[in-house]
């Protein structure tokens, strides 16, 4: 596949501006004896430095400041960090895959309203059954049943957005954006229709907070994290032929139709368990997208899988020891991770368009 | 064979502006009369006419005064300069999906006011006002410096960068609000809400009312702008001018309606479209009844808010964020139509 190994890092795909071919140092240029990238490499330098990095950080969140209080510390702490690693697996995997699947480096779930879909659903349940009802004795229950829906929404959502025949990039995300709006207001209408006692419900769960203590969940969300994983890991490198375009891949044998049903399927599910966890944030998965793109060797995604769910648990669990420990100011790390991701994407767009116009 | 007079119509029937705005005033006078009689305390309008003719004691009268009029005149307002500066902004930005809430204005005015609060709390309303309109400019001329390097053919990329933008800015206002644990008080700015207008907290608005007019008066002038830097030049506008009169003139009514009532998104974007749509480009033609109809929306849309869950209020950003992201959606995708002139010419019968 000589067009796969001499491009670079960012998706092969047709419809792609390749933002640094030329300017940036591309490993392959500086190591001219690598012309055969193997497809199934793992662990590439950049993984080694990520699971260091990542094994240093969680280190850090466990045991700085810590006073010697280890019989509380540890095991508080190590619900904490485990809710952070796999909140940050959710994340930045189902954003991988869905700019693998849209062909894109810049869409992400969030920025299509796929996670204020889902608090506008909790509010509907709120609001037509009540906070106390038949859910508040079986939450597995109540998270299955709005795991369903929610995946049956971003379906429709996809198929409306995708299935058009011009591919208009921002029309694309503007619509998204502009849903995701629509989500929240109409959360927002609900939220005041309420009794303040069933809005706590919704309050808790809509805001992005990063410190959660439902064990049931956790066990559950570990259970669906392991299966994804385990499904993505299995079709890794069919995902890689997507990833040179639709044509391409039906003419090379993939069930283009099939694959992106199941891959749609995975990604809502993910996006519904970080989003049940921990509440919306907009910009992380692109933040981490976007620096995983910049220090993978390889656009394939035997290794970006893997560099992104550590890239992305590295910057929760470094950023909240940071934020909570060094910083002093607990909390605030989603408003931080919003605002470098906000920068972050108008960076990307207007050097995008930038290489577009030169 | 082509026959001369069977002219094809090239676009759709324009409305008269007569009927638009006849329409549009019988529309607001009724909205005005349910809005002056909506509300939670007892307000009866036989009690108002006898106060008025028999010179005698009753609440109504007071109640009117103090709060029904002043509440229903600041929705007019607002939502007519809400409008009009929605109109002129997607003029001189050449750019139909363009909003004072998506281009920086309204949260850089919200960032300044809560500068403002924390720092200089004690300043009256009018210097709140001048800072966040300050802010509010500063804003969106780093807007303006920040859009330069898209391509002019994207026009759908400036109201994405401009979400994004005023996102940022939001995260900036919100982190500061944290440290200083005045999340709260934001939250007072963040939801546009009429409720708590009184009598002599809204004159302030008046100043917007009167920049609407002034932009009126300048309509022909802004429209030439909006044609292009060479045609401007050719026909004696002076384009740097009008296009600063348009920033300060879209600052200080975001300003001040993010000052008085709180911020109320999509208003600039979804009225002038529909007008647009019915009506045409022409400012000067369109301006009045781009006022007419925006009053009208939001009064509608608080007049919804009062009567949901009656007797408790929903502010009117929440609805109108409901009612504007709709629209918009709908704006977005739909398929553009097809010209109507393609039948007369290929119709066999239409031969001379």
């Amino acid at each position: 596949m000589p067009k796969s190994s001499s491009n670079n890092k960012d998706c092969a795909g047709s419809q792609f501006v390749s933002s640094n071919s030329q300017t940036s140092k591309h490993p392959l240029t500086t190591h001219p004896v690598q012309l055969r990238i193997n497809p199934g490499l793992v662990f590439s330098k950049p993984v080694w430095l990520a699971l260091l990095t990542l094994l240093v950080s969680c280190v850090l969140f466990m045991t700085l400041q810590a006073n010697g209080n280890w019989d509380f510390v540890l095991p508080f702490r190590g619900q904490k960090l485990a809710a952070l690693m796999i909140v940050g697996y959710c994340i930045g995997v189902s954003t991988l895959l869905f700019q693998s699947l849209t062909h894109n480096p810049i869409l992400t779930p969030a920025l299509l309203g796929f996670d204020s879909l889902y608090i506008l659903i909790q509010s509907l349940l709120v609001f037509f059954l009540g906070a106390v009802n038949m859910f508040t004795s079986q939450p597995l229950l109540k998270f299955g049943i709005e795991v369903a829906l929610m995946v049956a929404a971003s379906l429709f959502l996809f198929r409306l957005l995708f299935n058009r025949t011009e591919h208009s990039l921002s029309r694309l995300i503007l619509v998204g954006i502009i849903f995701g709006v629509l989500f929240r207001s109409l959360s927002n209408l609900v939220a005041r229709l309420i009794n303040p006692e069933d809005f706590v419900v919704i309050q808790a769960a809509s805001f992005a907070q990063f410190n959660i203590t439902n064990v049931h969940m956790m066990w559950l969300s570990l259970a669906i994290c392991l299966v994804s994983a385990w499904l993505i890991w299995r079709w890794r490198f069919q995902v890689d032929v997507l990833m040179l375009g639709r044509s391409d891949a039906i003419v090379l044998g993939i069930d283009y139709q099939g694959l992106t049903l199941r891959l749609l399927v995975v990604i809502s599910v993910l996006v519904a368990t970080a989003t049940a966890f921990v509440g919306p944030i907009v910009f992380l998965g692109l933040l981490v997208c976007a620096l995983t793109n910049r220090i993978s060797h390889s656009m394939y995604h035997s290794e970006r899988i893997v560099l992104v769910s550590l890239v992305s648990m590295i910057t929760l669990v470094l950023g909240q020891t940071l934020f909570e420990r060094v910083l002093g100011m607990a909390g605030v790390l989603s408003v931080v991770i919003e605002l470098l991701g906000g920068m972050v994407f108008i960076g990307l767009i207007l050097k995008q368009y930038r290489k577009q116009v030169a | 064979m082509f026959d001369s007079s069977a002219k094809p119509k090239a676009r759709h029937v324009l409305l008269s502006p007569m009927l638009l705005n006849t329409l549009s005033v019988l529309l607001l006078v009724a909205l005005i009369l349910l809005s002056l009689s909506l509300g939670v305390a007892d307000f009866s309008w036989q009690g108002l006419w006898q106060a008025l003719t028999q010179q005698s004691v009753s609440n109504d009268l007071q109640l009117l005064l103090v709060s029904r009029l002043p509440r229903t005149l600041a929705i007019i307002l607002t939502g007519a300069s809400l409008a009009v500066a929605g109109m002129i902004l997607q003029v001189v930005l050449k750019n139909r999906f363009v909003d004072p809430s998506m281009v920086g204005a309204t949260q850089s005015a919200g960032l300044g006011l809560l500068l403002v609060s924390l720092y200089l709390p004690t300043s009256s309303l009018f210097s709140k006002m001048l800072i966040a309109t300050l802010c509010a400019i500063a804003g969106m001329v780093l807007f303006m410096r920040l859009i330069k390097h898209l391509p002019a053919t994207d026009i759908l990329m400036v109201p994405l960068v401009g979400i994004v933008f005023g996102g940022i800015i939001e995260a900036v206002t919100t982190f500061i609000a944290y440290e200083t644990e005045s999340l709260q008080m934001l939250s007072v700015w963040r939801f546009g809400d009429f409720s708590t207008i009184l009598a002599g907290r809204y004159e302030l608005l008046y100043v917007t009312g009167a920049l609407a007019l002034v932009a009126y008066f300048l309509a022909d002038k802004l429209t030439i702008v909006g044609l292009g830097e060479a045609i401007a030049i050719n026909l004696g506008v002076n384009q740097r001018l009008m296009t600063w009169f348009v920033i300060l003139t879209v600052a200080m009514i975001s300003a001040v309606v993010v000052v008085t009532v709180g911020a109320i998104p999509f208003v600039g974007l979804v009225v002038p479209n529909i007008i647009s749509r019915l009506m045409g480009d022409s400012l000067r033609r369109c301006l009045p009844a781009v006022a007419l109809f925006g009053s009208s929306l939001v009064l509608l849309c608080d007049v919804i808010g009062r009567s949901i869950r009656y007797p408790f209020e929903v502010p009117v950003a929440t609805v109108f964020g409901v009612i504007g992201a709709a629209i918009f959606l709908w704006m977005l995708l739909r398929k553009p139509r097809k010209p109507k002139s393609r039948k007369l010419e290929i119709n066999p019968s239409a031969q001379a």
